[in-house]
């Protein structure tokens, strides 16, 4: 930043200029794609929020309040609940899945590493849909778990596995499981394991290192999967359908029934924003987390 | 019922929203039943795979008048872009019953001029009585049925006949019924089987719905309003609330599903075709309505879509094969005006939204 100012002020008008262009240049399509595809419809949600439904969807101009106490009717606050259990038990279980994962692939061979993250990604190759789908056929009464537990004598009635909240938690972990390992295994990559060396040589036992080495390293990707998989979450209305037989509801649903069903625009909308704020409160926390983390560092290393 | 749902649908829905301010300033075009149609253009709405291919191509053929056909996903979708103010340039639009009586009492749709329709003569007598807009005035009939039961003869040791046999089932079937997702259709069999009208506004009504729901729920396999008829063919369910139009999807893949309309009677859904009073080409749209109640193009629907038409000739050519693989197909004009008709229930639907999440989020 202080070497950026220094040179500029020793350039002359035409260079500071042309500098300018270069930055608008730069910046340009990036903001000017975000204004139309992200502030324009943030904008259209905020002041939706605000409005009265129309009869037949879409708002009629009356500035109101309405949507926003509506949140806190018991059922509506009962569904934001739920959806919060659900994506924080999916990302409990995305963590303690994802960390050894992301570790071994970072400890492997270079030239595995690739391969290794390749298959991590494979699923994305699938449409979203036939994925979900598939775990329907696994897990059905009449499907291929339950008919092999019953071909190989294990169970005498199938087990009721598909409809139930434990497999809508198995399908969002299936589906967000590759966001967590990503940025875990771009933090736990970076990790110089010299330090974990120098830690084991000095007498300190296998857990100690991995304890106050390697997990407070490792910290800020944890942080960053655990948003990127708990906000998607709450935000999934297929899963809840497909797999949990539309038996529960998270905040995805909601929104969407809202639109497509309800006819309740100006709802749906103060809804989305409790998504939004959700995501905004965890980004803070994850940033103010991270800060300290290195702060932390910063004071190790002195 | 015609439902068709996508992430495009809400996306579509709010860039119409953008415009909700601009006013519309179109002034109503008399109808001149002189008028060179050949002259004119239309732009029809309707939803995806509910006509023939070729149907643009075939009146144009036949009238001179280029079509342009556009597909809507739902009820919600075609009514936002009719209703937000701006000429949306559509001619003609197919809506269901209770959309086309909300939209004539906006004044939005064109009377009908019932000289440049000769064909509405084919249609049954029943089909000028429909509760939403009787004697036709501003729609005309495209397609009707009803909801019941769809079930696998042959996984039931009775049949059922009673809205209760699904909503309190006996041990065998429990954790093997579906019922319907959709907040209309969620309250249906409750309604009927408490002997409540399907468009009751009683708070108490309401809160005996809410508790059969509630009994009902712990005994559902789940609630599915797309799935359900593969749930029955691969036999994961053994009886469902479905659209009769829907359980013949079923019934195409396993003749041992049946199904039927309880005694305690449901409802008749019409999906209707209207003339927009801002049309520009309402002869050439008079036309188009009397192009589909030609009895080989409407009886194009009954034949692929499986959905009953209310056109008689067209039924009475229908291929006695059909009704005997698909029983409901037989369903008679009269058997269908026993059962009611949704209204719109304006402000109050909202009960129903939150009646609706109450059982799905309990």
């Amino acid at each position: 930043m202080s070497a950026v100012a220094t040179r500029s002020t020793r350039g002359g008008a035409s260079e500071r200029s042309s500098r300018r262009w270069a930055a608008a240049a730069f910046l340009g399509p990036g903001a000017l794609y975000l204004s139309i595809f992200f502030v324009l419809p943030l904008g259209l949600i905020v002041s939706y929020a605000f409005l009265t439904r129309g009869r037949f969807g879409g708002v009629v101009p009356e500035v109101t309040l309405e949507n926003f106490a509506r949140l806190f009717e018991p059922v509506y606050l009962q569904v934001i609940g739920t959806s919060i259990g659900t994506a924080a038990i999916t990302t409990t279980l995305a963590l303690l899945l994802g960390f050894p994962t992301a570790y071994v692939i970072s400890r492997l061979p270079r030239r595995w590493r690739v391969t290794a993250l390749i298959l991590v990604l494979l699923p994305f190759w699938t449409n979203f849909l036939i994925r979900t789908y598939a775990w329907i056929i696994l897990l059905n009464d009449a499907g291929w778990i339950n008919g092999a537990l019953q071909g190989l004598g294990i169970v005498d009635d199938p087990i009721r596995m598909l409809y139930t909240q434990p497999a809508v938690i198995t399908g969002l972990l299936y589906i967000y499981l590759p966001l967590m390992i990503l940025p875990l295994y771009s933090a736990i990559e970076r990790i110089d394991p010299a330090l974990e060396e120098a830690a084991t040589n000095l007498g300190a036992s296998r857990w100690r290192v991995f304890r106050t080495i390697t997990i407070p390293l490792a910290l800020p990707g944890m942080l960053i999967g655990s948003v990127f998989v708990f906000v998607p979450s709450m935000a999934n209305f297929v899963i809840p359908e497909l797999i949990g037989g539309g038996k529960s509801l998270l905040l995805g649903n909601l929104i969407r029934d809202q639109f497509l069903k309800a006819r309740d625009w100006p709802f749906g909308a103060a809804l989305a924003l409790v998504l939004t704020a959700i995501l905004v409160i965890l980004l803070v926390l994850q940033a103010r987390a991270a800060a300290r983390a290195e702060g932390g560092g910063a004071r190790a290393h002195s | 019922m015609r439902i068709r749902r996508s992430a495009q649908a809400v996306l579509a829905l709010a860039t119409v929203g953008v415009l909700t301010a601009c006013a519309s300033g179109t002034a109503n075009d008399p109808i001149d039943t002189d008028a060179d149609i050949t002259q004119q253009s239309l732009t029809v709405s309707i939803w995806a795979d509910y006509y023939p291919d070729d149907l643009a191509e075939r009146f144009e053929a036949a009238t001179g008048v280029p079509v342009t056909i556009v597909n809507h996903t739902t009820n919600e979708d075609v009514m936002a872009k009719l209703t937000t103010g701006a000429d949306s340039g559509i001619d003609v639009a197919f809506v269901s019953g209770q959309y086309a009586q909300a939209l004539a009492e906006q004044g939005l749709l064109a009377e009908l001029e019932k000289s440049l329709i000769p064909n509405e003569a084919n249609l049954f007598p029943e089909a000028s009585e429909l509760a939403y807009d009787p004697g036709n005035a501003y729609s005309l009939p495209y397609a009707w049925g009803t909801t019941g039961l769809c079930y696998r003869s042959d996984l039931m040791d009775f049949e059922p006949t009673s809205w209760g046999d699904l909503l309190n089932p006996v041990a065998e079937l429990s954790g093997r019924t579906t019922m319907l997702a959709t907040e209309r259709w969620m309250t249906l069999p409750a309604q009927k089987y408490l002997g409540f009208s399907i468009n009751t506004t009683d708070p108490d009504e309401l809160g005996e719905i809410r508790a059969q729901l509630e009994a009902t729920k712990p005994t559902l396999l789940a609630f599915d309003d797309i799935t359900f008829y593969e749930k029955l063919v691969s036999g994961e369910a053994t009886l469902v609330q479905a659209w009769d139009g829907w359980c013949n999807y079923a019934i195409a893949e396993d003749p041992n599903v049946s199904f039927v309309v309880p005694s305690e009677g449901s409802d008749l859904w019409v999906d209707t075709m209207t003339v927009l009073a801002s049309s520009q080409n309402k002869e050439a749209a008079m036309a188009f309505l009397d192009f589909i109640l030609e009895p080989e193009i409407h009886g194009w629907v009954a034949e692929n879509i499986l959905y009953k038409v209310p056109n008689a000739p067209a039924m009475e050519a229908l291929d006695p094969s059909i009704i005997e693989a698909f029983p409901n197909m037989g369903i008679t004009p009269e058997e269908l005006l026993e059962q009611e008709v949704a209204i719109d229930l304006g402000e109050f639907s909202v009960e129903y939204s939150r009646l609706v999440t109450e059982i799905q989020a309990g």
